[in-house]
């Protein structure tokens, strides 16, 4: 089997999986896979500036917020249908990151790392600041009523699942195929040897500024159907812990692999729910393993995979 | 005429109709012998964590006064803890993990305003009744749903109602506020300064104080020097060291302190260095020490949670109870117990007639069930009214000086929630 047909097979594989899963998993594992498809989607979303631009943000909560906030403000202030309302969310995610971009992209490395902190911990402020609009980090409930898209009632479950299917399989064939053109190629490049891109004629300013976008576009849209199928917005998803978690989510399933957001994002859900389960010290549950897996698999377990087995693994 | 079927037709009905399977395992039907299961929300990990406990501590003594007296309808009630970090997310996922996993009757306990209102919409979605003892305005604000109900505990709008014409009678008219910088404080800041421009005073200053805050200092010289009333309210770790700092400000030159109990909550009023607190003035829901005139019910729920006649807990005297709210999840637990005796509740399928039953439950008199005082549930808001509770720090003792009428609580409503369909 050529290597193009076993990645369609693998991905197409999973999307259909998941898929599947709506018509058999009980309903308490389909609420949770429906939720964590939504974030597994914020996660894909890192993984192009992290871990195929080898860029470190940790102000990815500002796109994913965006994009909640774009929405839910959208609805709860302009009186907007969803679907206009959800456009504007992923549109306010795609316009942050590139402002952002502009920016940060004249850092590098650690600066890099902290503009981008201190300009989502901005963002986090100014959320909390005009509280009269946002309701600062009690937040707002989106009314049942616009999460109707197109005669869709969002908040059933049987709707909300494939939403968020649709969404996750959406951004995971976009990550698929931009991995795998000129354009992720050369972001590749970039991670792997700067100096050498730009030697060899590429602009890379350019080039990440517009993986930060592609990548704050995704975010935000996560953002934006995190608000819409669960009926939330609240500046808790602004906080540093949303910039954290893609990163943990990432380096879980493994940074550079298509899958990895997936995986890791599954992975860590599944950790907390079922530690939860044993003892209340669950967080101590979830330090432990992840301890054991940054020593056992440092590049998480989709990059384990790679390396070990499945060199084909874009 | 005819209707041809396309291929992209018939895939399109099949997709349809496969999207419209019902889903796997729903809920499946108590059985009658089984107990009665309430999904407690806690709170212990995050900022919450120091009301959680006692939150916890007095569910477990209602609980276990339920159980004795036969249960609910005949069955035992089995609570489920959940801890939810005091995080929205999770609370939405505790609140699944409630009706779909530990197929709960009904859920219960949420006390932070960002997690009942991150968790509410998952609530009514699964139509899951959603108990919160949380004192946000939230819930009579209109902004949630048919399924969220506080019957334990008064709201924050209702208690500052209640207290602005005792500040402005009895301190003084010309008022500056410290409140915590997020939306539990936001309600004071902007219901009392209403309250009190209602009395004829006024708010000169209003000063919000980040919740991470750890020293207070360079927030004092803020105060402006006209200050008749300074009106406190803190919650959080840090609230012992903003009380002491306070005190360091001031000296012997401060103006009447009349603070909510938030700030102190779980503190020891006899602490070194809160000497200047005497004669000062807070707002209780319930009052921690106990009064001359305690009644048999109050003196009863005070045995009940383990709490000795300061307030602290009977086995260690240092450890002070969150007493001016915790009363709120004893309540609770006894209304529901009510709602479910009146709706004849026997599993998932009652409970629709648990929420009506609730909504008509109107006024709780005070006894053993409902300690804190007289209470009316008002059914189209879902909010509770009560008594509210006036202290004077008296020899380190927190010592009754005002009640106000549930009346002087009072607003008009909102919301008719019983109008929203179950």
């Amino acid at each position: 089997m050529s290597g193009a047909a076993r990645i369609t097979l693998l991905h197409g594989g999973l999307i259909a999986a998941l898929l599947a899963l709506h018509f058999v998993l009980p309903v308490y594992h389909h609420g949770n896979m429906a939720r964590i498809m939504v974030l597994a989607s914020y996660a894909v979303g890192y993984n192009i500036v992290f871990g195929y631009t080898g860029l470190l943000s940790l102000g990815h909560a500002l796109f994913f917020a965006a994009g909640m906030y774009g929405m839910g403000l959208a609805v709860q202030h302009l009186g907007m249908g969803p679907g206009a309302a959800l456009a504007i969310g992923v549109a306010a995610g795609a316009l942050i990151a590139g402002a952002l971009g502009l920016l940060a992209l004249r850092t590098t490395g650690v600066a890099f790392m902290i503009v981008t902190l201190m300009f989502a911990q901005a963002g986090y402020l100014a959320i909390l600041y005009f509280g009269d609009w946002t309701r600062g980090d009690e937040g707002f409930v989106i009314a049942r009523a616009s999460r109707v898209l197109w005669g869709i009632d969002l908040s059933d479950p049987g709707n909300r699942y494939l939403a968020a299917w649709a969404l996750f399989s959406a951004a995971l064939l976009a990550s698929l195929w931009l991995v795998r053109a000129p354009f992720g190629r050369s972001l590749i490049a970039i991670r792997e040897n700067e100096a050498r891109t730009v030697m060899l004629g590429y602009d890379t300013f350019r080039l990440k500024w517009a993986a930060m976008v592609v990548s704050g576009t995704i975010s935000g849209a996560a953002g934006a159907a995190y608000a819409l199928l669960f009926g939330y917005a609240g500046a808790s998803f602004a906080a540093v812990e949303y910039s954290i978690l893609p990163l943990l989510w990432v380096l879980l399933g493994g940074a550079g692999t298509v899958l990895g957001p997936f995986v890791g994002t599954l992975f860590m859900f599944y950790l907390i729910d079922l530690s939860s389960g044993i003892t209340t010290a669950y967080m101590l549950i979830a330090g432990v393993v992840l301890v054991l897996l940054t020593l056992f698999a440092p590049q998480g377990l989709m990059g384990e995979l790679r390396r070990r087995f499945w060199g084909w693994l874009p | 005429m005819t209707k041809d079927i396309t291929r992209r037709g018939a895939l399109g009905t099949l997709a349809g109709g496969a999207a419209a399977l019902p889903l796997w395992a729903r809920y499946t039907h108590a059985q009658t012998a089984e107990p009665i299961k309430i999904g407690f929300q806690v709170h212990r990990t995050g900022i919450g964590a120091a009301y959680g406990r006692w939150y916890d501590r007095t569910t477990n003594a209602a609980v276990k006064l339920i159980n004795e007296g036969g249960g609910i309808n005949g069955r035992m009630v089995e609570m489920v803890a959940e801890d939810d970090g005091t995080n929205p997310k999770r609370g939405a996922e505790v609140v699944e993990k409630f009706a779909n996993q530990h197929g709960c009757d009904v859920a219960y306990g949420t006390l932070f305003s960002h997690v009942v209102i991150g968790s509410a919409p998952r609530a009514g979605e699964l139509k899951l009744p959603y108990f919160v003892v949380s004192e946000g305005h939230h819930v009579a604000s209109g902004m949630l749903n048919r399924y969220t109900l506080q019957p334990g505990i008064t709201d924050v709008k209702s208690q500052v109602l209640a207290m602005a014409p005792f500040v402005a009678e009895n301190l003084g008219k010309k008022v500056t506020m410290i409140f915590a910088d997020f939306a539990f404080g936001h309600n004071h800041r902007d219901f009392f300064t209403e309250a009190i421009e209602a009395q004829g005073g006024e708010v000169l200053a209003h000063i919000a104080i980040p919740p991470n805050e750890t020293s207070f200092t360079r927030y004092f010289p803020k105060i402006p020097r006209e200050t008749e009333v300074l009106y406190h309210v803190m919650v959080g770790p840090s609230v012992l060291t903003f009380v002491k700092e306070l005190g360091e400000f001031f000296g012997p030159s401060a103006p009447a302190l009349f603070g909510f109990i938030d700030s102190l909550e779980a503190v020891d009023i006899a602490s070194p260095g809160l000497e200047f607190l005497e004669g000062t003035y807070f707002w209780e829901g319930m009052c921690r020490d106990a009064q001359p005139d305690e009644t048999e019910d109050e003196a009863f729920y005070r045995a009940a949670v383990g709490v000795d006649a300061h307030g602290a807990a009977v086995e260690d005297p240092n450890d002070v109870s969150t007493y001016g709210h915790m009363f709120g999840c004893w309540i609770t637990m006894f209304a529901i117990k009510a709602g479910m005796e009146a709706a004849g509740y026997r599993g998932p399928q009652d409970r629709a007639a648990l929420i009506e039953a609730v909504e008509a439950l109107g006024d709780m008199p005070h006894s053993r069930a409902y300690p804190q005082g007289p209470m009316r549930f008002n059914g189209r808001t879902h909010q509770v009214f009560g008594q509210q509770y006036i202290s004077r720090v008296e020899d380190g003792r927190l010592v009754r000086v005002h009640t106000t009428t549930i009346d002087e609580s009072l607003y008009p409503d909102k919301v008719d929630y019983t109008q929203q369909p179950l």
